[in-house]
């Protein structure tokens, strides 16, 4: 027992000293900024601002249709032959043709365009005619348009949490999603990450012989422990720099894009009611984060971590002392993976309904629940689910360490053997 | 009383027996030689005395003490198919080796310290294994068996691979240990190679032991009273002495081997060899190690 500390130390320093750990650890987070960073940039630049042409015969639309970040509307004059030829030659990308109607009998409009127009260009510009229409009957049946816009009222649902005990707080479905998808993903890459190469530095150790001269000090098991143990303190190491490197980014780059959006330029060409709503909806989001409970998620994150990474981590050691190659183990890899692509899958399900029957037996299941339980806990989980989940997580590794364990101490020392499932069945049931 | 004592070992793999009811006793202070073909379980029986593997009946005593886990820390194993850590630097990888024989971080410096510089390894040591020639890194691995200086020392085939200098001095190292005090087993199919380094030897063949004792008293046991004579002219079978063989040898010289069951001493023999020709050499033709394994395994 003894030894373990020492075997622990040397697979943590080997790994931690290499070139490739300081890479990744300062490449990781840039990468991965650099994502999220492409994403906030293509979804805040939107599409490109479409130029379209709009030419009124009915003239009842003189300053409805205003331009969006989506769409750059300009009047034209004339016949629909000559607007038409103008949008062509001059590249507008469409045309609004609102030819003179009956109040009573409205319709008529076409939309000219030189591509298919998406499904939210043509819905806008419905909206628009729609309300102008709308607002236009109502004056006629004699209704004063100021009573008319009084009407009007724009709809942003409050939702709330009523706990059992009565407390009201801020829900936050957002929130949720994000950290939850967040924090299930780096699991499911940390598990594999660092399992393959748990199963690697077993078959180095195979590989290179030096197994038996270290089994001659240290039980078997105790190696695979310590290895084991050593990874996952790689692992925790490797999240915590990724941590601390994201953090210095992100709030860099909170700091460079709050101080954009409060510039004028960019809100110029803007509608006004819309960046208003965007800029609620950034405030929901902010204060509902609060309502996350976030030490609950850090914990769970790193129990989730270490308790999914030992059960894998497990299983990929014993596959490792079963093969001579990476091409041997690739045969063992697909089937002890499939519960965590499988939970990878269901992610989308369990989102829409967090505490459905799916998520509850996924996130109690040991081989599901690291990345199911993750995808949970940011949107609120009893506590007897959770401690129960964690129960049956150690209990799942400590059963797969039980399993992998006795395959691996005769694995180890097997050389060139055709190694199938029932081989490692017969090793499994060996007394010795 | 004996170091070790390997007392009714006997180990299955499936179907296949790889040791039968194995027992030997090994004396303070000597240099031990297992011997036996490819096959035969000298692996099997160094991987139960070292508990990598446990046996399915039978126990091992090491100075009169039933083995236990803690106690391999008293043993030092250098096996067939070793190799060490490709990228981790020598003294590193002694340094790990050695806690994990339980020595202390700072016991083990100073004994690595020690042993590089006898082994001219000195300069080598902050360099990775891979960077290290096969005869170096063969060096490191005899390190790694001797540094937490064990009572017994167990070495499976360990002049396989190393060139004719390095084997030389690994020979040394082996007898200037035993001075010391340490008692070496030393496994081998390579009979020869324990010819003059053994004092005592044990052979295993397909599982089970065919012989035991010092060398001496065994190869005394096989003599056969075959004596191998130099000499100019011409021999003859006459009366009870036998030819076994013959062979010309360079300036006229024959060397045959001849035997007389009748004779009470060699000086009988020679006797009668002078009456036939001019002897210029004459020794008593003990067999070797290998040839006695032979003519006990055939």
């Amino acid at each position: 027992m003894s030894q373990i500390p020492i075997i622990i130390q040397r697979e943590y320093v080997s790994r931690v000293k290499k070139k490739s750990f300081l890479i990744a650890s300062i490449f990781g987070p840039l990468f991965m900024a650099a994502v999220i960073l492409f994403v906030v940039f293509i979804t805040s630049k939107g599409v490109d601002q479409k130029n379209i042409l709009v030419l009124d015969q009915s003239g009842y639309f003189t300053e409805d249709f205003v331009s969006t970040e989506e769409m750059l509307f300009e009047k034209a004059e004339g016949t629909e032959a000559s607007a038409k030829d103008l949008m062509r030659n001059k590249g507008y990308y469409g045309l609004v043709y609102i030819p003179q109607f009956d109040l009573d009998h409205p319709g008529g409009y076409t939309f000219y365009s030189s591509s298919n127009p998406s499904l939210s260009i043509i819905s806008k510009i419905e909206q628009v005619i729609d309300r102008r229409v709308e607002d236009l009957r109502l004056q006629q049946s004699g209704l004063d348009p100021v009573i008319i816009s009084s009407f009007k009222v724009s709809t942003s649902l409050k939702t709330l949490n009523l706990s059992e005990t009565g407390e009201e707080t801020n829900s936050s479905s957002v929130a949720a999603t994000i950290i939850g998808y967040l924090a299930a993903f780096m699991i499911y890459l940390f598990i594999f990450i660092y399992g393959a190469q748990c199963m690697r530095g077993v078959i180095e150790e195979k590989n290179t012989r030096i197994v038996e001269i270290i089994l001659s000090s240290v039980k078997p098991f105790h190696l695979m422990i310590g290895k084991v143990i050593g990874i996952a303190g790689v692992g925790l190491t490797q999240f915590l720099i990724w941590m601390m490197v994201m953090f210095g980014v992100t709030t860099g780059v909170s700091a460079f894009f709050g101080m954009n959006q409060l510039s004028p330029a960019s809100t110029a060409m803007t509608d006004p009611t819309q960046q208003g709503l965007s800029n609620e909806m950034v405030a929901s989001a902010l204060t509902s984060l609060g309502a996350i409970h976030m030490p609950m998620v850090v914990f769970s994150f790193l129990f989730y971590f270490v308790g999914g990474y030992v059960l894998y981590g497990a299983l990929f050691a014993a596959v490792g002392s079963a093969s001579d190659t990476d091409q041997d183990a690739q045969q063992f890899m697909l089937p002890v993976t499939i519960p965590l692509i499988a939970s990878i899958i269901s992610i989308s399900a369990v989102l829409t309904d967090p505490n459905g029957s799916i998520a509850f037996w996924m996130s109690m299941i040991p081989f599901t629940s690291p990345v199911i339980m993750m995808v949970r806990v940011p949107f609120g989980v009893a506590s007897w689910e959770l401690v129960a989940s964690m129960f049956f997580l150690i209990g799942g590794f400590l059963f797969t360490l039980w399993v992998a364990g006795r395959i691996y101490r005769v694995g180890i020392l097997t050389h060139g053997t055709k190694v199938n499932w029932k081989t490692l069945a017969r090793w499994f049931m060996t007394s010795a | 009383m004996e170091l070790l004592t390997v007392s009714n070992i006997s180990k299955s793999y499936n179907a296949h027996q790889a040791l039968d009811d194995i027992s030997l006793s090994i004396p303070h202070q000597c240099i031990f030689g297992l011997l036996g073909p490819n096959g035969a379980g000298k692996t099997t029986l160094i991987r139960i005395i070292n508990r990598i593997i446990r046996p399915d009946a039978g126990r091992v005593f090491l100075n009169g003490e039933e083995m236990t886990d803690g106690m391999v820390r008293k043993i030092g194993y250098l096996p067939e198919e070793r190799g060490l850590y490709k990228k981790m630097k020598v003294a590193e990888q002694l340094l790990y080796l050695a806690r994990l024989k339980g020595m202390s971080a700072r016991d083990a410096r100073r004994k690595i310290r020690f042993w590089l510089e006898k082994l001219e390894l000195s300069i080598w040591w902050n360099k990775n294994i891979e960077d290290l020639s096969k005869g170096m890194a063969q060096k490191v691995q005899f390190i790694a068996t001797v540094i937490h200086e064990p009572d017994l020392i167990i070495l499976d085939e360990p002049f396989s691979g190393f060139d004719p200098v390095n084997a030389d001095l690994i020979k040394n190292e082996i007898l200037e240990l035993r001075k010391n005090g340490s008692t070496v087993i030393f496994s081998t199919h390579r009979m020869e190679s324990v010819e003059e380094l053994c004092d005592d030897i044990a052979m295993i063949n397909r599982s089970r032991k065919v012989l035991e004792g010092s060398k001496s008293e065994i190869r005394n046991r096989h003599r056969t009273g075959t004596y191998q004579v130099d000499f100019k002219g011409q021999l003859q079978t006459s009366g009870k002495v036998k030819i076994s063989s013959m062979e010309a040898l360079e300036g006229g010289l024959t060397r045959a081997l001849v035997k007389d069951p009748s004779a009470q001493n060699p000086n009988q023999l020679l006797q009668k060899l002078i009456e036939q020709v001019e002897v210029h050499g004459f020794a008593e033709k003990i067999p070797s190690i290998n040839e006695i394994f032979i003519s006990n395994v055939k």
